[in-house]
């Protein structure tokens, strides 16, 4: 007991950094995500086929690889090559490999919206952008909600990749501690902590759900 | 001046040639059915008229507003876009499917379109649409959600959304096809009682009872063409076409 209280301040402080990187990252995929989603289903079919090229990028190559790129391979890339700091550059990967798929769960969720939605405010004056606000949009939350709320809970697993940069996060923390001690305990404590970040989350997304539940479709 | 006057539209799906010249003006205050077998452009048309689908060939006037025209080179021309939406708002639409908002509450459904598109104030509109609520007989539905409700229900409360936006003219698209048999009376009323206040109406139907008492003209379309009009006696009665005649049969 006392072996756990003495560790705790080192794992509190990677939990820091851990819940850093998971807020930064779903306060700015999101909002991309949705702008993305909404580039995707656009009738200009130069905007809709890049976001398309953009998203199959990064869904489809290891999160690792684009963390080790965006921190050790951007900065030779000629013209935009830049040398971001440690925590810059595993949010810029994140939040960019996160939008993606945040894009695919928005556009089915709109997509999945009836036609007659849209007719219904078109008919009533409504514009495009009023009908998404008002009408599609918010009934598109209730439907993503599901999806959100698992890749949510994977991101704050996923943030411990970061330890491929040297990052201090809740994961490597626990690691050098283990090997300074040769004991195991600490994995315990950590997976303790991660347990009770996603149960704050699926707590979360309950009541979310619950608030969305007052109407059916 | 004509509240709606549709010249020689055309319209093609794909290859499909749905309208093939229709024509039609509307007086105010007139009712008029649209009846005909499925398939031959009654819904086109109807969807025409405020743009749900655009046209091929021809001039759409709402009120003496050109919506849509096409030039000399065949070429169809429609306002511009807010202009169209500002012209269109002035008829109300009533779907089959409904086609209410789910995620907000029957007098939500009602103040929606009032509040963002023409920006009046809730607590001004809120009595309103109570009182339209009223009119379609469903005030203590005010703050129930759509899935709670029946099918007559719900496209009465479609009637009293488009409403509420105080539309000139009103376009029904076979409101009671989607209703169990016995609910369809509650909304018949409902648009009975619209006629009776003298709005001005298109309903496309297969309630011929309904046409042949409340319309002021019938049309019998078939094929993308109006092969008969007239006042109901007349159509119903003693159709002059083969076409209306064999298509009467068939469904009364
Ligand atoms: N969006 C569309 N794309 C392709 N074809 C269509 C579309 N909408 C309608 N059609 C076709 O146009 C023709 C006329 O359809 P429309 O819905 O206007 O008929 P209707 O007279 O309303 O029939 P019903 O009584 O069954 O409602 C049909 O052959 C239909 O399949
Ligand atoms: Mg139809």
């Amino acid at each position: 007991m006392e072996y756990i209280l003495s560790i705790l301040p080192p794992l509190l402080e990677g939990t820091v950094v851990t819940l850093q990187m998971f807020f930064s990252t779903i306060i700015l995929a999101l909002p991309l995500g949705l702008l993305l989603a909404l580039a995707r289903i656009s009738r200009f079919k130069a905007l809709s086929s890049a976001v398309g090229v953009y998203i199959w990028l990064f869904r489809g190559t290891p999160l690792m690889l684009q963390l080790l790129f965006i921190y050790f391979g951007l900065p030779f890339v000629p013209y935009i090559g830049v040398r971001l700091p440690d925590f810059s550059a595993a949010m810029v990967a994140f939040v960019l490999n996160y939008a993606a798929y945040f894009a695919e769960i928005f556009r089915a969720g709109i997509q999945s919206i009836d036609r007659g939605q849209y007719e219904g405010a078109k008919v009533l004056g409504m514009t495009y952008r009023q009908t998404m606000q008002r009408i599609v949009l918010p009934q598109v939350i209730k439907r993503v909600l599901p999806p959100v709320s698992n890749e949510t809970i994977t991101l704050v697993k996923d943030t411990s990749l970061i330890y491929v940069l040297a990052m201090n996060d809740l994961l490597r923390t626990t690691r050098a501690i283990v090997q300074r001690d040769f004991d195991t305990t600490p994995f315990i404590v950590a997976a303790v902590f991660y347990l009770i970040m996603t149960l704050v989350l699926t707590w979360m997304f309950q009541k979310l759900e619950q608030r969305y539940a007052v109407y059916d479709e | 001046m004509n509240m709606i006057k549709a010249i020689n539209i055309h319209k093609k799906f794909n290859n499909l040639e749905v309208l093939k010249g229709i024509s039609l003006q509307v007086n105010q205050g007139e009712v008029i059915a649209i009846i005909g077998p499925s398939g031959s452009g009654k819904s086109t048309f109807l969807r025409c008229l405020n743009r749900l689908e655009t046209i091929d060939q021809g001039t759409l006037e709402i009120q003496g507003d050109i919506l849509a025209d096409s030039g000399p080179d065949g070429q169809v021309r429609y306002a511009t876009e807010a202009e169209a939406r500002r012209i269109c708002r002035r008829m109300g639409m009533v779907f089959q499917q409904f086609n209410l908002f789910p995620h907000f509450t029957v007098l939500e459904n009602l103040i929606e379109a009032p509040l963002t598109v023409k920006g009046v104030k809730r607590e001004e509109f809120v009595p309103q649409a109570e009182e339209l609520l009223h009119k379609v007989g469903l005030a203590e539905k005010r703050d129930v959600y759509p899935s709670r409700l029946s099918g007559g229900q719900k496209q009465r409360v479609a009637i009293a959304r488009a409403l509420a936006m105080n539309p000139d003219i009103m376009l029904f698209d076979e409101p009671t096809s989607a209703l169990d048999p016995e609910l369809t009376g509650e909304v018949l009323k409902t648009m009975r009682k619209l006629a009776e206040e003298h709005m001005t109406m298109i309903v496309v139907t297969h309630e011929m009872a309904f046409a042949r008492e409340v319309a002021n003209r019938v049309i019998f379309m078939d094929n993308g063409e109006i092969v008969e009009q007239g006042d109901p006696e007349t159509v119903f009665g003693s159709p002059s076409q083969s076409r209306t005649k064999a298509f009467l049969q068939r469904v009364i």
